[in-house]
């Protein structure tokens, strides 16, 4: 075992809060998100539900690194990230973990090709390798005849896909999803999300996050959030995840 | 197998610190430079105005300058002059002295760059009488002079003649009794023609008239006067006196500077203090004069056009920074570093600044040369001035990013990635 190299075993979940809480300093004290347990494994698609306000951002954040927990231990592939510097948690964020946003966050004036590429260049020195996994990614999203566009001229749903695969293309642990359909009629929504299930079903481990229950419907198991305080669900209908 | 991996992990690094090589990062910012090429030109302007004023005000000043140099006087630049010290010295005791040698015309040929040059000085005979007849004592010409000079200054005087040919080595030599007449001195003694061989005398003695000069480059004075070779000067009536001689020397454009070090020394390797050459003034402390004086005020405003310009540049920087706030936050995301968007900034604001610069170089180069092919000069254009000019652009536009790009890296991806 290198020292660099995290065992892939199940063993370690992807994803381990322990009583991970955010509060914001008042006066009054804003308490974002009460002491949440949640424990992700390989493969694992979660669904996190919830109106807005609820807290669903600040959970988001606190697994996407962008932000620290006020308490409780977060553990990302078996790493704490607490105890990490703060280039340390950039570099984790590039390595591993794919964002997927509802407003796509395309840079405009660049093609499909190098707004996928782009998701490798602070994590991967080799231009061709960058351009080759790009590439590959964009296939995988179904978009391997639109590599040279430029997303203005892309339709919504195409820009969600660019995005997607941008979120692949470094080949992360987890991916996170904030409302991918937000922006996205329903058909729409329904192929951007057949692609997501596609994906999920060669072993990649998502957290959706939407406050449409349609959506939320689809992932095996599903957490709702409710003024900072989380929720799972026993889906019925999928004992497997239980 | 679950390792408690959190403990023994600290000294080590999770995964590869996040990265950006340089090439990559000129790609990033290039784009971000062209994505908006219309904006981005309008940013260069202050900079291409100001490192182009710049360029062109150096250019021109050192074109226009060089102009004068050149022009000032072309006859100046090629006349040196060599004075008798000795001769001076000695001069209020009475009895003449001379101290240059006899071969003097062909000492100074000899010297690389020497046109042609020689010993001339101003006959001074009490109660002298020069007339064209052997008895007529006519006051008209009394206020003719009497010039000894050797074949060799006179043709560094550059003689044009009216008619008739100048004397030579041969005359000077033997000591032959023939002279020149300037146009207006034969004009006073009435000598129209030389093909009836007419005769000047000086104080009774015939010297036959061999030429008449209508017009010098030097020595204009010797046009009122009668020119006598020097060997017969001295024969008759000694070495000069009141006035000591002179040697005229006529150099090749560039090299009288180099031939008013040579000629005390190769005149008279014996004792060359005797002799003190005078250069023309140098050309280059003239220019130096000049310059200081025309392009203080212009590079005032070139460097006022700079400050503009960078003020231009910094403006829109800080408003793409603003713009592309949720490009920051999207590339934090990915995993850059605050120095790397830090480093994309300035990177496009010193791009924009070389751009500015490159530009404005050529623009300045282009007004020197048009303005030197209308007036038909010169161009001179320093390339210790022209060739680092983009780099002020450069300079500028690194300066100008500094504030933007420090504050672009201050932004949190959080809130960036709201929008």
């Amino acid at each position: 075992m290198t020292p660099t190299v995290l065992p892939a075993t199940e063993a370690v979940p992807v994803v381990e809060l322990r009583g991970v809480a955010k509060s914001y300093p008042g006066p009054p004290d804003v308490h974002a998100l009460l002491p949440v347990d949640l424990t992700l494994a390989q493969g694992d698609y979660l669904a996190v539900a919830g109106p807005s306000g609820s807290g669903k951002s600040t959970l988001l954040n606190l697994l996407g690194l962008l932000d620290r927990p006020t308490s409780g231990t977060f553990l990302l592939s078996g790493v704490d990230v607490a105890a990490l510097s703060e280039g340390e948690r950039t570099a984790l964020r590039g390595h591993r973990i794919g964002f997927v946003f509802q407003a796509f966050h395309l840079i405009a004036y660049r093609t499909a090709l190098e707004n996928v590429a782009l998701g490798r260049l602070y994590t991967d020195a080799d231009r061709k390798e960058r351009h080759d996994a790009a590439k590959e990614a964009l296939r995988r999203v179904g978009l391997g005849h639109r590599l040279h566009s430029l997303p203005t001229t892309l339709s919504g749903g195409e820009r969600q896909r660019v995005a997607i695969a941008r979120a692949l293309v470094n080949c992360p642990d987890l991916v996170l999803c904030d409302e991918p359909t937000g922006n996205l009629d329903s058909a729409t929504a329904a192929s951007v999300m057949d692609l997501v299930e596609e994906l999920h079903a060669t072993g990649i481990t998502l957290i959706v996050i939407t406050h449409d229950p349609v959506i939320a419907a689809r992932a095996n198991r599903r957490v709702s959030i409710l003024d900072g305080r989380l929720a799972e669900h026993r889906p019925l209908t999928v004992p497997e995840t239980a | 197998m679950s390792l408690p991996l959190g403990r023994f992990r600290r000294r080590q690094p999770v995964v590869a610190p996040s990265r950006l090589s340089g090439r990559d990062l000129v790609e990033e910012s290039l784009a971000g430079v062209l994505q908006r090429p219309g904006r981005s030109l309008l940013t260069m302007l202050g900079t291409v105005l100001g490192v182009g004023a710049f360029v062109a005000v150096l250019g021109l000043t050192s074109t226009a300058t060089g102009q004068i140099g050149k022009s000032f006087n072309l006859l100046q630049d090629t006349t040196v002059t060599v004075n008798d010290i000795g001769a001076s010295q000695q001069a209020d005791s009475g009895n003449g002295q001379y101290d240059f040698p006899t071969d003097t015309d062909s000492l100074l040929a000899r010297l690389n760059g020497v046109v042609a040059g020689g010993v001339w000085w101003n006959v001074q005979l009490p109660d002298a009488t020069i007339s064209a007849s052997p008895f007529s004592t006519s006051d008209a010409a009394s206020s003719i002079g009497l010039f000894a000079a050797s074949p060799g200054a006179l043709a560094a005087m550059q003689p044009t003649l009216q008619s008739g040919v100048l004397f030579n080595s041969f005359h000077n030599s033997r000591g032959e009794h023939v002279c020149l007449l300037g146009a207006p001195a034969a004009q006073l003694l009435g000598i129209t023609r030389i093909d009836n061989q007419p005769a000047v005398f000086v104080n009774g003695t015939a010297y036959t008239v061999l030429g008449i000069i209508s017009n010098t480059q030097s020595l204009p004075q010797t046009l009122l006067g009668v020119i006598i070779p020097s060997a017969t000067a001295l024969k008759e009536y000694g070495p000069p006196s009141d006035n000591p001689a002179q040697a005229l020397i006529h150099t090749r454009l560039g090299a009288a500077q180099l031939i008013a070090r040579q000629a005390a020394l190769d005149l008279r390797p014996d004792q060359p203090q005797l002799l003190q050459a005078i250069p023309p003034p140098d050309p280059t402390s003239l220019r130096d004069a000049v310059n200081t004086d025309l392009s203080g005020l212009f590079l005032l405003l070139a460097a006022i056009c700079l400050v503009i310009g960078a003020v231009g540049i910094a403006n829109t920087t800080l408003v793409a920074v603003m713009e592309r706030t949720s490009e920051i936050g999207l590339r934090r995301a990915l995993g850059a570093r605050p120095r790397h968007i830090t480093l994309q900034f300035l990177t496009e604001s010193t791009a924009l600044g070389l751009l500015g610069g490159l530009i404005g170089t050529s623009l300045g180069v282009t007004t020197v040369l048009a303005t030197a092919l209308d007036r038909h000069w010169t161009a001179i254009l320093n390339p210790v001035t022209v060739l680092p000019a983009p780099l002020i652009g450069a300079l500028i536009g690194l300066l100008a990013g500094l504030y933007p790009a420090l504050r672009a890296a201050r932004i949190e991806p959080l809130d960036a990635l709201r929008r």
